[in-house]
């Protein structure tokens, strides 16, 4: 009956969608009164699907067998939290959480959207509709999660062991949610081209979304970044996987969106570019989308290869991109020019931010899709790797840099060299300072990583800078905001410089007893025992490490078999002290008694993850600040009226 | 800057930082992009030494061996058409077995001996990287064809 009931939940949401699109249409064109009836349509919607997400995961954690989609990837022996996480570990499930998500921020804006043109939004909510109708027929007709088996099977075939971590319970929905956030802006963008509506106002009210969406995608990159770091083993934490850059694309279109999208809401200024970035960052989200979920992609992420459902979602993208792209060009001739500024200025800045990062996202978008397109045009199959993403992007990466230490201390409209120059010089003492550090202390480095620490002294201590001479106590949020976030990211550089860096690595064969060293760690393999866990049996290697006087420390690794399905898996050890962690990982023995052992000492590798967390924390403290601060005009306003 | 050109020079400025990009991109990409061989490309001479590239097969049944140092392995990848020797030098993915698809990542040596930096495993059960089962097919049909064992 769930499933039925779930299912029911979904076709009535779908035919929502189609009414909600309809009377926003007919609304628009002239019939003023159906509008009324749209704001409540897409509330309901939401709250219908979520419903039916609800009700698959009800199927999930009681493993009803009948079902094709628990039969597929469920299984009884599992612990709670992968059978309810379970509901998204997989194509159909993912996609209804694509859409609950898509259909809930719908509704979230029907309800709580106050400043906006009433006729913009019902555009949006007609373009939000519009998205959601292809991806309910994407569900209902080439991947419905409803399906039934008929006889039921006795167990059910299990989770993909890799995705039995608690990062599967966190990672997809932050990722979704920034994804489908982009949605929301890209509707913003549409509901003001349509209208002709391009302007501060709705700036002022697509830049929440924004933000929100942003932060997601940072915390779904910097989660997922550390989860292939110690569940896969391999000690990287970041691969240039093409998965990893279908969520890294959409964050870069978006932080430029970000940047443009205070010019457009504070200073009227770079209207049509803010329009397109818009269009573009919803473009990255589903060309993520496609690329993970049409199985053309060898990764973890390719539940299962079906053509039809790659064409399906190609089909989509083209539709919304092409259609966006088309209503673009028809009326960005209506886009009135926003207000001037100087080429030195902090809009000048915010421009070149805007250049770099689009050139670093086509860097990347190229990279991405280039074995795909030479595999389709010559039928030779090729990959692209590391090698391109670092040479290519590197260097605009640090460039950018650069400009993100200078930008914040520009004055809006025009500002002049020599008082920058002056508000530099702390900065760029600091940055010629930690390089005579690293030439006289440091062992020779590669000239990427020498760059990436050198910049980030002078990265960190610019962005800083605009708190100088402020009251702190009334210094607005969202200053607070950037500065923490661009703190963040010189934090996150110190990180993957020094990794890159300072890494030593140690790959034996040891006996019990023996002991190596790696970087200022002595550590002593005691030896391997069995043990069990709820799925899976495992070998358990116990190892203790010393680092100069302090007191040894106790390290397990494991080599896990899980039993359904039959995988096994390596379970790192990691462990993080102040400066750094200690990564070791057991491989397979020999004959001879032997055990492999890879052992790394990474030094302030950490600061990879703390920079992102900062970031995130900068991009929650400036959405706080401008929501409060909206807030508080608009009850000001109100109480003037 | 004349008030009325500055949109046009933000475009032009754009279009500009835009196709430089793109020039940056597949320059870059004619040195790094690593072809994929099987090993029947191997056996005929027809892949170049001292290039990346990833090598995609089966690994031959009994063919695993280990070096003195005990993280030094060498196995042999097929595709049913030829094999190809492997050497690599650390630790094994989970689902790396005799018998089972993989993905070398690396060079061939002069000494034709593919000399592995990486190994990628098939992940499950469910799962073939799409450009192994392609490649792997094409020989299997090729074999068909001339009547050997699939």
């Amino acid at each position: 009956m769930i499933a039925e009931a779930g299912l029911a939940a979904l076709w009535l949401a779908a035919a929502l969608a189609g009414l909600e699109l309809l009377l926003a249409v007919l609304g628009l064109r002239g019939r003023g009164e159906l509008m009324a009836s749209v704001r409540p349509i897409a509330v309901v919607q939401g709250i219908l699907v979520a419903i039916a997400f609800a009700c698959l995961i009800i199927l999930f954690v009681r493993v009803d067998l009948s079902v094709a989609l628990v039969v597929a990837n469920d299984h009884s022996a599992k612990p709670l939290l992968y059978r309810f996480a379970g509901a998204w570990g997989n194509h159909e499930g993912s996609m209804l959480m694509w859409v609950t998500i898509l259909a809930l921020a719908g509704g979230a804006v029907a309800l709580f959207e106050r400043n906006l043109n009433e006729r913009t939004l019902i555009a949006t909510l007609g373009a939000q509709a519009f998205i959601g109708l292809g991806f309910y027929a994407f569900l209902l007709f080439a991947s419905n999660p409803f399906e039934r088996v008929s006889p039921p099977p006795a167990e059910g075939n299990g989770l993909n062991p890799l995705l039995q971590d608690p990062g599967l319970a966190f990672h997809p929905p932050t990722l979704y949610l920034g994804y489908v956030g982009l949605s929301v802006a890209f509707s913003f963008a549409v509901g003001a081209l349509v209208t002709r509506d391009v302007g501060p106002a709705f700036a002022r009210a697509m830049r929440p979304w924004v933000l929100a969406a942003w932060i997601m995608l940072t915390l779904g990159i910097t989660a997922g970044s550390y989860w292939a770091y110690y569940e896969l083993g391999w000690g990287g934490w970041w691969f240039w996987d093409p998965v990893e850059n279908a969520s890294l694309m959409p964050w870069l279109a978006a932080t430029a969106l970000l940047h443009s999208v205070t010019v457009l809401a504070t200073r009227d200024g770079l209207r049509a570019w803010t329009v397109m970035l818009a269009v573009v960052a919803f473009s990255m989200s589903m060309v993520g989308t496609f690329l993970v979920r049409s199985g053309i992609l060898t990764s973890v992420h390719a539940f299962a290869v079906d053509p039809q459902r790659g064409a399906f979602i190609l089909g989509l993208l083209v539709i919304y991109i092409g259609g966006a792209l088309t209503l673009f060009g028809l009326r960005v001739g209506t886009v009135k020019e926003g207000s001037q500024f100087e080429a030195v200025s902090r809009e000048g800045a915010l421009v070149v931010n805007n250049l770099l990062l689009s050139a670093i996202l086509g860097i990347v978008l190229v990279g991405t899709l280039y074995p795909l397109m030479a595999e389709a045009m010559t039928g030779e199959k090729l990959s692209v790797g590391p090698p391109y993403f670092n040479s290519a992007a590197g260097p605009i990466a640090l460039l950018l840099m650069v400009v993100m230490a200078a930008g914040p201390l520009l004055k809006w409209r025009r500002d002049d060299w020599r008082p920058l120059v002056a508000r530099l010089a702390v900065p760029a003492l600091l940055t010629a300072l930690a390089l005579l550090a690293l030439a006289i202390w440091a062992p020779p480095i590669g000239i990427f990583p020498l760059l990436g620490l050198v910049l980030a002294a002078g990265v960190a201590a610019a962005s800083v800078a605009p708190l100088w001479k402020r009251k702190l106590r009334r210094t607005p949020l969202f200053i607070w905001g950037m500065v923490i976030a661009h703190l963040g990211v010189a934090v996150a550089l110190v990180g993957m410089a020094s990794e890159t860096a300072f890494t030593k690595e140690t790959l034996v064969a040891a006996r019990p007893g023996e002991t190596h060293r790696v970087g200022p760690w002595a550590v002593r393999f005691d030896g391997v025992e069995p043990v069990a866990g709820p799925n899976w049996t495992a070998v358990e290697a116990t190892l203790t490490a010393t680092r100069g006087t302090s007191p040894a420390r106790t390290l397990t690794t494991q080599s896990r078999m899980f039993y359904a399905p039959p995988t096994e898996t390596n379970e790192a050890s990691i462990t993080t002290v102040l400066d750094g962690q200690l990564y070791v990982v057991l491989g397979n023995s020999d004959d001879q008694g032997r055990w492999q052992l890879r052992l790394w000492w990474k030094p302030w590798v950490t600061l990879i993850w703390i920079g992102g967390g900062l970031i995130a924390l900068g991009g929650a403290l400036s959405l706080l600040g401008r929501v409060l601060r909206e807030r508080r005009s608009r009850l000001a306003q109100e109480a003037w009226a | 800057m004349k008030a009325k050109h500055q949109r046009l020079v933000l475009a032009l400025v754009a279009v500009g930082a835009i196709i430089g990009a793109a020039f940056l991109a597949m320059s870059a990409l004619k040195d790094t992009a690593a072809l994929f061989r099987t090993p029947s490309e191997v056996a005929k001479g027809q892949v170049p030494i001292d290039k990346p590239m990833r090598l995609a097969g089966m690994v031959v049944p009994g063919s695993i061996a280990r070096d003195a140092d005990g993280v030094t392995i060498r196995f042999l990848l097929t595709d049913e058409g030829a094999t190809a020797p492997v050497r690599f030098r650390g630790i094994t993915p989970d689902l790396f077995k005799e018998g089972s698809g993989a993905v070398a990542e690396g060079r061939l040596g002069a000494d034709g001996i593919f000399v592995a930096d990486n190994i990628l495993a098939k992940h499950d059960e469910r799962y073939m990287p799409p450009q192994m089962e392609s490649a792997m097919k094409s020989e299997k049909d090729k074999a068909a064809r001339q009547g050997r064992r699939p």
